[in-house]
């Protein structure tokens, strides 16, 4: 078996040879820097001054709902058209635009979720040098000045942001190529060239490109003694229409089309966002080093601490200082470099100024005030959505390896975590289950009969995963294969045949998911009696949709590739986005729009949240990525994406058992909990590293299902509001500045602090507890700590230090079971953490765990649980909703407490009885036995 | 509240067959072990002594004991654990958290009494089932030990056999290494004045010779390799020294022919070596000088050589006899050498892709079905079975290097059988291989049957 992957592999490394280099740890050489990215590095070159762009005020337009006015380019005369919005929810949209481009430019569809309502915008003053525009409020205000062409945003007389102030708006118009063959015959007059002609049709472009740019210089002195000094003639640069990077080129039909804008941030210091990078929370200054880059790319063997693309983009980012959070949000899904560059502004004030660098379409970027991190939050998600809701199970721990071998394999992983006691909800099937890497198939040999499979998993309420990914093999007696080429599907090369490239399954196609005709009959292909072998317990998982092409640039696909009108270049970093658009809306369908689907995807884009979860792909088993997956899930959190995690133990190489326990334990703290390994590594399930190991991985994975609830009550919240579920500190503790670069540490909702141990044989950690004058539990030992503190904490190897915050009341659910399902009915206990004040709150939210019934019928139980003067009670947050619960409260924690002498519990029938305590005076918890309310009823207990 | 289940006396039928029902009385999940400590309307102490509970606690659905012994037919207890009496087959512990989580766990059904999950009474089945198959078990362990003590003896014999063999080769060979002992003493002496005047000559030659010798070598060792192929057939041929890559001397993986001659010079007197040293491209002549003195030294040495049987010292395998019966003596055959009659034996299993081969104590491999060549899953380790049944477990270690991988091995699992074969293979980690084999070698002395059929239908 290993043989003939072994011989598959060194197949595949001679064919590819003659394209990659072998591979090892990332080559970096195999992906661009900025320099050797033509538009970056042309659009870098432009250095901060005055920009060359100037508002024609007398074209400005204002409409109820937004304003228009043309800019000019002084020096080429090109005119763009800039529109303002006014957003609901104190957001401004900067669309720009050429005024009349030669061809379309290409707009993000899809990703915004609505098209924003707007609100009035009034001019409040005007003159021939600028135009104040109110942005509701008293002080709010837009100020468009006019030479050269800025806008600045104002609070009072504060400026928040400025756009172009350091003029580094640019715009390549789109332009006839003037350099080709026929271009220089028909400028060129002379017989003599009508002879070469024929001579260079046959050879390459390449080879006369040197040639064509000479040529092309004369030809531009002439033009502009006839254009005379209206326009500066620019004259082309290298890499404008085309391009070669190692051994590929990029033919650019259209020419140059990238777009460069500047903001400033005075007053800022700290800025976030813009996944995916392997690198920490707070951005780093780029001054000096490549910007950081969004274009979604299978890299092999990621490094830390880079700027390097990896497998998807969200270009958003987030400002925050102590007074204000802001975010802005870059519409654009073309190859993206941004630059961060923080220092003094003027008057010593802090300022960081950000410049973000397209390949193509337009500029559409919107402006989020806050001005609380909440607010920024808010206004993103009312832009591209929220994340979507997920089945309780997914929330769960997943067991994945490339590969499960095959049926008696799955069987055997699957009574090994019964035997050693180890709760799991879904085990994964990588590309090998496959008959010869045809998604939507089953290896006849290894799995002759996955729904018997599936059943037995379904019989133990369990779940699985199988991998569908993009490439599709070109094999004629591939049913997918020949549907996606008769419909006219895939992707076209520049020549306009089906786009093929080398991926898994040897030579392969790659379905136009920007189609919605081709979306709708993918999804169409998850209904039951289309995936032959599928059933309702069966789930998907989405990788390589960078797309990831072995023999492609930089591992993926030609730019020059054609979605329909749309070149590769202007939708590279939405395909990803839409292929688990298109799965995720497979498995509704397939239930009849009654189930909530699961898909993992390893690439994304903004808005990606709306359908699924991701993970941070192939990292590696060492210490470093295992501290790296806590700033890499904030920062996605930041921006939308709550539902992510990382391979659990480390895709790559092999894990000492004591980096695989920590793994398991910092992995039970975030929101995607997966462990998996790469096919050459030896098998790490749970109980292959002695029992000491298996019963701290047991207790690390039982401690997951235990706070399900709240987990479950974080993503229900995430889904109504946009909020984050694994939150950065500085979020919930906006004005402590001790909080705004702290990523080793991270809070779940609001409640729940972690810092998970990340080094190796560790004694202790040290935590930060935020909040002046707030206290926090330790969630093992019931110890309270004051906030706003260092804590240093020894550890152990069982240690996963944990705190919950004074003020909260957490839900969990004690009986662990081996599946989530099989904990549905199971009763409640609560941990009511008394504030200094002696109060606290909280919430439960539950329903049945997998439909779409809480929406669609209201069929859903959310309680406020509160904690004052001596009462605990619970109330209905949602009268109008229904649901009918097994659940009820067996026990009630309340740490920080006072031995009362009695406890009676009143019920709304007007029941009232007195209920059992015992008192730990060394701990100061009160634990009141068997209460024993159901979950969905008011109640209230008393203790006197 | 629904869940608060208080004590549940359980009826049980101790049925077996007769219908003769006897009622006995005991919380719900308690094993009639432990019964003692569950009386009735009395106060309840934990088992572990951390508390004493009202009896109406036991099973009320709530933990009230550390250990979880309160609560031994509910799920409140996550370290708790359920008794199934499972009546017709076997009796068991379970988790107290797979009472009613929709799962039938019990065959009897017990563990689901509040979950709405429909189970069936599989117990009467299953304890046919296991009957049967113990039985079938008890029958092949029976007639395995049978063949095994015939094994043992037969391995007995052959050890005797082949050591009175080795003793009288190794005298023999002792008898014509002293006379080659004798013979160098004598050369030595001879040898002198010439040495001199032949190592400059030598000099010049040996660079020469060199090259020559690497150009032959890799001819030969191709000619080699397609020897290799030969089945492992008791006797020790050239051939099957190539399994045998700890007496390859360049490490090349394979023993050519010149290898094995170099071996054989070596390993018997190195007085040989300047004549052996190249068979086909001579050496120029000596100036006459260094030629007539070597010229005495030679028609000295001739004479004595004469005398010695040269051809079986020097012969491959007369060294390799007395190397293998030496190694053989030497394995680990087990307590009573029962596995001896796998030495020198493979067995094959074909699977839809592969042909895989265990020639015990030696090596795994495997072939494609399709063309292809062999691939070396790993060469004879060690016995690595657990303590207590070190032979149970064989282990074939430092295979053939994995692309971006480890070296290839592989874990031979015995189990009792009648006959001796490989009967499935798989590769549960990537490179490392499981293999399953039955041999009589493992079967132990069987209980009798009705005590195995007794231990397993307690009530």
């Amino acid at each position: 078996m290993a043989n003939f992957i072994e011989r598959m592999c060194l197949y595949l490394v001679l064919v590819l040879s003659v394209f990659l280099s072998i591979i090892q740890a990332v080559d970096r050489s195999n992906f661009k820097t900025c320099d050797q990215s033509a538009f970056c590095s042309r659009q870098r070159a432009m250095k901060p001054g005055q920009s060359s762009y100037r508002a024609l005020l007398e074209t400005l337009e204002l409409s109820d709902s937004h304003l228009t006015v043309q800019l000019l380019n002084n020096n080429n005369k090109v005119l763009l058209l800039l529109e303002l919005y006014r957003l609901q929810g104190n957001m401004t949209r900067v669309k720009i635009n050429e005024l009349k481009p030669v061809k379309p430019r290409y707009e993000v569809p899809d990703v915004l979720i609505t098209d924003p309502p707007t609100e009035l915008m009034s001019v409040v003053a005007q003159d021939e040098h600028r135009v104040v525009l109110s942005l509701g409020g008293e002080d709010w205000r837009l100020i468009l000045s006019a030479q050269p062409f800025r806008l600045d945003i104002m609070e009072g007389p504060q400026v928040l942001l400025s756009l172009n102030s350091r003029g580094l708006l640019a715009f390549e118009q789109l332009r006839i190529r003037k350099d080709t063959i026929s271009h220089k015959i028909s400028s060129t007059v002379g017989s003599m060239w009508d002879k070469i002609k024929s001579v260079f049709s046959s050879k390459s472009q390449t080879d006369t490109k040197e040639a064509g740019e000479k040529e092309d210089t004369e030809k531009h002195d002439k033009e502009k003694v006839s254009e005379g000094e209206e326009a500066e003639e620019e004259v082309d640069q290298p890499g404008m229409w085309e391009e070669t990077f190692k051994t590929h080129a990029d033919t650019k039909p259209n020419g140059p089309s990238s777009i460069s804008l500047d903001f400033s941030l005075p007053g800022v210091e700290h800025v976030y966002g813009i996944p995916e990078h392997a690198d920490g929370l707070r951005l780093k200054n780029t001054d000096g080093g490549d910007p950081y880059r969004l274009y979604n790319l299978d890299v092999f063997q990621y490094e830390l601490f880079n700027p390097m693309a990896l497998y998807g983009a969200v270009p958003v980012l987030l400002s925050h200082n102590t007074h204000r959070t802001m975010g802005l949000f870059w519409l654009n899904a073309a190859e993206t470099w941004v630059d961060v560059s923080s220092g003094q502004g003027s008057s010593e004030v802090p300022q960081t100024d950000v410049r973000w660098i397209s390949e193509s379409g337009i500029i559409d970027v919107f402006i989020m005030l806050g001005p609380r991190p909440n607010d920024v939050f808010t206004q993103y998600a009312s832009l591209t959505g929220t994340q979507a809701f997920p089945p309780l199970s997914s929330l769960a721990y997943h067991q994945c390896r490339w590969n499960y071998n095959d049926q008696e394999d799955v069987s055997a992983v699957d009574q090994g975590f019964d035997e050693h006691d180890i709760p799991y909800d879904f085990i994964w099937l990588d590309i090998e289950h496959t008959d010869g890497k045809r998604y939507f198939t089953w290896d006849n040999n290894k799995f002759p009969q996955p729904k018997d499979m599936l059943q037995g998993l379904l019989d133990k309420r369990r779940k699985m995963v199988t991998i569908v990914d993009p490439h599709i093999k070109v094999d004629s007696s591939y049913k997918i294969h020949t549907e996606i080429r008769s419909r006219g599907y895939y992707i076209k090369n520049k020549d306009g045949g089906d786009y093929e490239g080398w991926c898994w399954p040897g030579n392969a196609g790659y379905p136009d998911f920007t189609n919605p005709e081709m979306r709708k009959w993918w999804a169409s292909m998850f209904a039951y009696g289309q995936y032959e072998g599928s059933m309702e317990n069966l789930y998907t998982w989405n990788d390589m949709n960078e797309p990831s092409v072995f023999n492609g640039p930089e591992v993926t696909m030609h730019k020059d590739a054609l979605h329909g009108p749309w070149e590769h270049r202007d939708v590279h970093n939405l395909y990803g986005f839409y292929v688990q658009m298109a799965t995720a809306e497979g498995q509704i369908q397939r239930s009849g729009g009654l189930e909530r689907p699961f898909v993992l995807t390893r690439a994304f884009f903004a808005g990606s949240q709306r359908y699924g979860a991701v993970w941070t792909g192939d990292n590696a088993a060492e210490w470093g990525h295992l501290k790296m997956s806590i700033p890499m899930c904030l920062s996605l959190g930041l921006v939308g994406i709550s539902f992510c995690g990382a391979d659990v133990g480390g895709f790559f190489k092999t894990p000492s058992a004591e980096l695989l326990v920590r793994w398991y334990q910092a992995g039970a703290y975030q929101p995607f909990f997966r462990a998996h390994a790469h096919l050459d590594t030896p098998r790490r399930e749970p109980w292959l590293f002695g029992p000491d190991n298996t019963a701290l991985i047991r207790e690390a994975v039982r401690q997951r299902y235990t706070l399900l609830p709240y987990w479950y009550l974080q993503f229900y919240h995430a889904q109504r509001t946009g909020q984050p579920v694994m939150r950065p500190l500085w979020v919930e503790y906006p004005e402590d500045i001790a909080t705004f670069s702290i990523d080793d540490e991270f809070l779940i909702g609001r409640d729940l602090l972690v810092h998970p141990v990340t080094d190796e044989r560790s004694s202790g950690v040290t935590a930060y507890l935020p909040g002046n004058g707030e206290v926090w539990y330790d969630v093992h030992t019931f110890q309270r700590h004051d906030g706003a503190q260092n804590l240093s904490i020894p550890v152990t190897m069982s240690s996963i230090p944990v705190f919950q915050r004074g003020g909260s009341i957490i839900c969990r659910k004690n009986r662990v079971r081996r599946s989530s399902s099989c904990m549905e009915n199971d009763p409640y206990t609560l941990y009511v953490a008394l504030d200094s004040q002696g109060n606290a709150e909280g919430e439960l939210y539950i329903d049945d765990g997998h439909t779409f019934k809480h929406e669609t019928d209201k069929q859903f139980i959310h309680r406020r649980l509160s904690f004052t003067a001596n009462s605990l009670s619970s109330s209905d947050l949602s009268p109008d909703s229904q649901f009918p619960s097994a659940s009820w409260v067996e026990q009630v924690n309340i740490l920080g407490a006072q031995k009362p002498d009695a406890v009676t519990l009143t019920t709304t029938d007007g029941g009232e009885s007195s209920v059992e305590f015992a008192f730990d005076p060394d701990t100061a918890v009160l634990t009141l036995r068997k209460p024993g309310m159901n979950a969905g009823v008011n109640w209230t207990l008393h203790l006197r | 509240m629904s869940c608060a289940l208080l004590l549940l006396l359980m009826s049980l039928a101790l049925a077996m067959g007769t219908g003769a029902a006897v009622e006995i009385q005991r919380p719900r999940g308690v094993p009639l072990s432990s019964e003692q400590f569950y009386e009735e309307n009395k106060p309840f102490t934990c088992l572990d002594g951390s508390s004493t509970i009202p009896f109406d606690r036991i099973n009320d659905d709530y933990c009230d004991c550390r250990d979880g012994s309160d609560e031994p037919g509910t799920a409140a207890c996550p370290n708790g654990s359920f008794h199934c009496t499972n009546a017709g087959f076997r009796p068991a512990f379970i988790p107290s958290s797979r009472i009613n989580d929709g799962i039938c766990d019990c065959c009897d059904t017990t563990d689901e009494y509040n979950s709405g999950a429909t189970c069936q009474n599989t117990c009467r089945e299953m304890g046919r089932k296991e009957r049967e198959s113990l039985q079938i078990m008890a029958e092949i362990t029976k007639e395995g030990f049978m063949l095994k003590q015939q094994l043992i003896h037969e391995a007995k014999r052959g050890q005797e056999d082949k050591q009175g063999k080795l003793t009288e080769l190794q005298g023999s060979k002792k008898g014509l290494e002293e006379k080659v002992e004798a013979l160098r003493t004598v050369k030595e002496t001879a040898e002198d004045p010439e040495k001199e005047a032949k190592e400059r000559h030598l000099k010049s030659w040996e660079e020469q010779k060199e090259l020559i010798r690497m150009e032959k070598d890799k001819t030969r060792m191709a000619e080699a390799f397609l020897e290799l192929d030969d089945d492992a057939d008791g006797y020790v041929s050239v051939a099957e020294l190539q399994s045998h890559l700890e007496l390859d001397p360049d490490s090349d993986g394979s023993l050519t022919e010149t290898e094995t001659q170099v071996r054989c010079l070596s390993s018997s007197s190195t007085l040989f070596l300047p004549l052996k040293a190249d068979d086909e491209v001579s050496m120029p002549p000596y100036d006459t000088e260094t030629q007539s003195l070597i010229d005495g030294a030679y028609s000295h040495l001739f004479y004595n050589l004469g005398l010695v049987p040269q051809s079986l010292i020097c012969d491959p395998e007369f060294i390799w006899i007395c190397r293998n019966l030496e190694k053989e003596i030497g394995f680990d055959f087990g307590p009573s050498a029962e596995f001896a009659y796998l030495y020198s034996q493979c067995y094959e299993l074909s699977t839809s892709e592969y042909i895989y081969r265990l020639c015990p104590f030696n090596r795994v491999s495997q072939k494609p079905k399709f063309g292809g060549s062999e691939t070396n899953l790993g060469l004879w380790g060690q016995w690595a079975g657990p303590e207590d049944s070190l032979y149970s477990v064989m282990k074939y270690d430092h295979g053939q290097g994995c692309w971006q991988g480890p070296n290839r091995s592989t874990t031979v699992k015995l189990t009792c059988g009648k006959e001796t074969v490989v009967t499935s293979t798989s590769e549960p980690s990537r490179c490392e291989y499981l293999m399953e084999f039955t041999t009589p070698a493992v079967c132990q002395e069987p209980a009798s049957l009705d005590e195995v059929l007794q231990g397993h239908t307690e009530l």
